[in-house]
């Protein structure tokens, strides 16, 4: 079988699942452009150049209709960058990515209005993403009504509809965002992305600045909408003890990198790249007591310089000589298990 | 151990603010004392209180706050009688404090080295040299690489998981008898508040420092704690040690903040949900706090419930508090 790169496979889907989004070698870079104060010092002889960020660099991923595939890793590796290309919010510098098996991007651009309403993105932060002087109903009704999806008689209803399944109270229709809890702020992000009748949902970090308690209402309404909706969700997260709770399968990042994909129980349960093993001793669980904790070495390295061959050698209990000057390939090391790391190769 | 007096013991503290709406009482009726070398988890949602309890340990309540009432008592010292010069004097040697922003602990127009050394000198009549190598020996304490080149750094040279692992160095400088650390690893990395969760334990363990580490985190407290006090609406609401109050929690509050958790032996499943919404404190109802939110409530909550003693060393305040394993009261 000629599994796509990171594709879920179907030895563990529980049917088989047709690919709805493909990710082939997307890259971002961003270059930092000089200020003022650089330019001149430049002028007059300083070695200062313009610098370039690797935020994602040649990922390939396949998630199947259905699937809620978690994105992990920490900050700055680059899994907000992914998201916004996904969503069509950002295009890649190179690579391609295929929804429906329809380019999303074409000349910079989004292809197909079509492509940019079906991929809806939720955000971190309730607050700076809702216009405060819009209220409720304008919030969750102006995309429908612009993009013509619902009659303008049929408006009313349709927002109404559409609170209740994020479990709102559709007499607060005309109220501002600004009366909001936080939990209920997010509850009307997800009802304004939900209204344009998305199939696909990226979330980042969707949940990170909510109290615990709030945490799992909003947990337990995506649970639900996959249910009601047959949404497919990436779901970017840094927390680990959440993506193990919500998602199918889990892709961990590493600067700019995928170095593991694999089905949640697989990886929580058996890692198998170093960085993952590292990542998932370091998580705190409710059901640890008084742990000793047996750090891994080192900072995260800066995205300007990352370290050659395998970003994670300076930091890695295994590393050899090949590790600094090769970079491993992401392959599939079992069915439907992929990771990126040369002690794999055997010998 | 239980003959030898606490380090600190807080008795039924008041922390109120004035404000223009009315009175916040941020902080009330609230108890608990740490021991040398142990390390309290203080926990609970947004608005709690917690940070406000440590502040006013440190008597860093800001206008228009102020302790209404209840002692602090620090190595037998009602720290609210004390004056303040004297209780500057105890901040920064006998007492530390660890912010979740670094900056607020470190100067950013000073380097790390100046820094230290005024710290150590401001409580030790030692020389510089003698500072300088007190200094030195704090920082590689926090496994922080090259120390003599750290020490000539300033503070925006650092990563934001240095610059706290400098902190923290800062903060054992003077080998205080109590730590109070707010939310220290809220905004750090996952491997890097490993790291620190790690120093903090080896450290607390060796020279005997009472720690109290206020985080919203459950799993965080769960790995580090002895004992746990969980804040709802400026309340303790229970208290107890790690494993009694995680497993068997009592009061309605917890079980519902242990179960909106996800765990590993519930994964995938619906997660619990506490109905309704944080309360204002500016308009409390009478009786427990909890009560409009409470699955449990009765007539008998309509009056504020006072602290119980409980099974397994817990105190609980509510009128009916469960009795039993987490998975049956969750159920
Ligand atoms: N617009 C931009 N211009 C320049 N650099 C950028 C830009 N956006 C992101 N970066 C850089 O790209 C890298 C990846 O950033 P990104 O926001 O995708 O990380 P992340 O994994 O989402 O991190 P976090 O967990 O902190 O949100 C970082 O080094 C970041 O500084
Ligand atoms: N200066 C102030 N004026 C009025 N009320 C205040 C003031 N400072 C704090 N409070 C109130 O005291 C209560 C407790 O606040 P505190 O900062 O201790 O909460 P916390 O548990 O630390 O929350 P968080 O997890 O968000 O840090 C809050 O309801 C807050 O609004
Ligand atoms: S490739 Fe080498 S350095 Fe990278 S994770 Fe594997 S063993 Fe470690
Ligand atoms: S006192 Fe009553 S309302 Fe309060 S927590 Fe206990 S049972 Fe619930
Ligand atoms: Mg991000
Ligand atoms: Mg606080």
């Amino acid at each position: 079988m000629s599994a796509l790169p990171g594709s879920p496979g179907t030895s563990r889907s529980p049917a088989e699942r047709r690919p709805i989004l493909e990710a082939a070698g997307i890259t971002k870079r961003f270059v930092k452009r000089l200020d003022l104060a650089g330019k001149i010092a430049r002028r007059l002889g300083s070695s200062i150049h313009e610098e370039t960020v690797h935020a994602v660099d040649g990922v390939d991923l396949t998630v199947g209709a259905g699937e809620v595939v978690g994105l992990v890793g920490e900050s700055g590796c680059g899994k907000s960058t992914f998201g916004r290309m996904v969503a069509g919010i950002l295009p890649p510098t190179e690579g391609t990515l295929r929804f429906d098996g329809k380019p999303v991007w074409r000349d910079g651009r989004v292809a197909a209005k079509e492509t940019a309403l079906a991929i809806q993105m939720i955000f971190q932060d309730p607050f700076a993403s809702l216009d405060p002087r819009m209220r409720v109903e304008e919030i969750i009704g102006e995309a429908p009504r612009v993009h013509g999806l619902v009659p303008r008689s049929g408006i009313a209803d349709y927002v109404a509809e559409t609170m209740l399944r994020v479990g709102l109270d559709p007499d607060f229709r005309r109220r501002y965002a600004h009366q909001f809890s936080g939990g209920q702020r997010q509850r009307i992000g997800i009802a304004r992305a939900l209204a344009v009748q998305p199939r696909f949902l990226v979330c980042d970090e969707a949940i990170a600045a909510l109290d615990v308690s709030i945490q799992a209402q909003v947990i337990n309404l995506f649970m639900d909408l996959r249910q009601d909706l047959d949404l497919t969700y990436l779901f970017i997260s840094h927390d680990l003890s959440v993506v193990e709770h919500i998602a199918d399968r889990v892709v961990i990042m590493y600067l700019g990198r995928v170095v593991e994909i694999a089905a949640t129980e697989d990886i929580f349960d058996a890692p198998n790249h170093p960085y993952t093993q590292a990542l998932l001793s370091e998580v705190p669980r409710i059901e640890l007591r008084k742990r000793s904790y047996h750090p891994v070495k080192g900072e995260i390295p800066s995205p300007l310089d990352p370290p050659p061959g395998c970003h994670f050698h300076p930091r890695c209990p295994h590393a050899t000589a090949r590790c600094s000057a090769e970079r491993p390939a992401l392959r599939e090391i079992a069915p439907a298990r992929w990771s990126a790391c040369h002690l794999n190769d055997g010998s | 151990m239980t003959a030898v007096s606490p380090t600190l013991e807080v008795r039924d503290l008041e922390t109120h603010f004035f404000t223009r709406d009315g009175v916040v009482e941020a902080v009330h009726g609230v108890s608990f004392q740490v021991g040398a070398g142990e390390v309290l988890g203080l926990v609970g949602e947004s608005g709690s209180g917690k940070s406000v309890t440590g502040f006013s340990i440190l008597g860093l309540v800001d206008q228009p706050g102020r302790i209404a009432g209840g002692q602090i008592l620090f190595q037998g010292r009602d720290l609210v009688q004390l004056a303040e010069k004297e209780r500057r004097k105890l901040r920064g040697s006998k007492i530390a404090m660890i912010f979740q922003d670094p900056m607020m602990t470190l100067n950013p127009v000073l380097r790390i080295d100046t820094q230290m050394t005024e710290a150590v000198r401001a409580h030790r009549d030692v020389s510089h040299a003698r500072a300088l190598e007190i200094c030195r020996e704090a920082l590689v304490k926090v496994g922080i690489p090259a120390p003599d080149e750290r020490l000539a750094s300033y503070p925006h040279q650092f990563s934001g998981g240095m610059r706290q692992r400098v902190a923290i160095a800062i903060a054992f400088l003077n080998e205080p008898a109590l730590i109070i650390a707010d939310e220290p690893t809220t905004a750090l990395d996952v491997t890097i508040q490993g790291q620190i969760l790690h120093e903090a334990q080896t450290l607390c363990r060796e020279t005997g420092t009472a720690m109290i580490w206020i985080t919203h985190d459950l799993a965080v407290v769960a790995g580090l704690a002895d004992h746990i006090c969980v804040m709802y609406a400026g309340r303790i609401v229970e208290q107890g040690p790690i494993d009694a109050v995680l497993d068997r929690p009592a009061h309605p509050y917890t079980v519902g903040l242990i179960g909106s958790v996800p765990s590993r032996n519930r994964r995938g499943g619906r997660l619990f949900q506490i109905p309704g919404m944080t309360p204002s404190l500016l308009n409390l109802a009478a009786g427990c706090a909890f009560r409009n939110r409470c699955p449990r409530a009765t007539a008998a909550c309509l009056e504020e419930p006072p602290v119980r003693a409980a099974s397994h060393g817990r105190q609980v305040r509510c009128v009916h508090p469960h009795d039993g394993p987490l998975e049956e009261v969750l159920s």
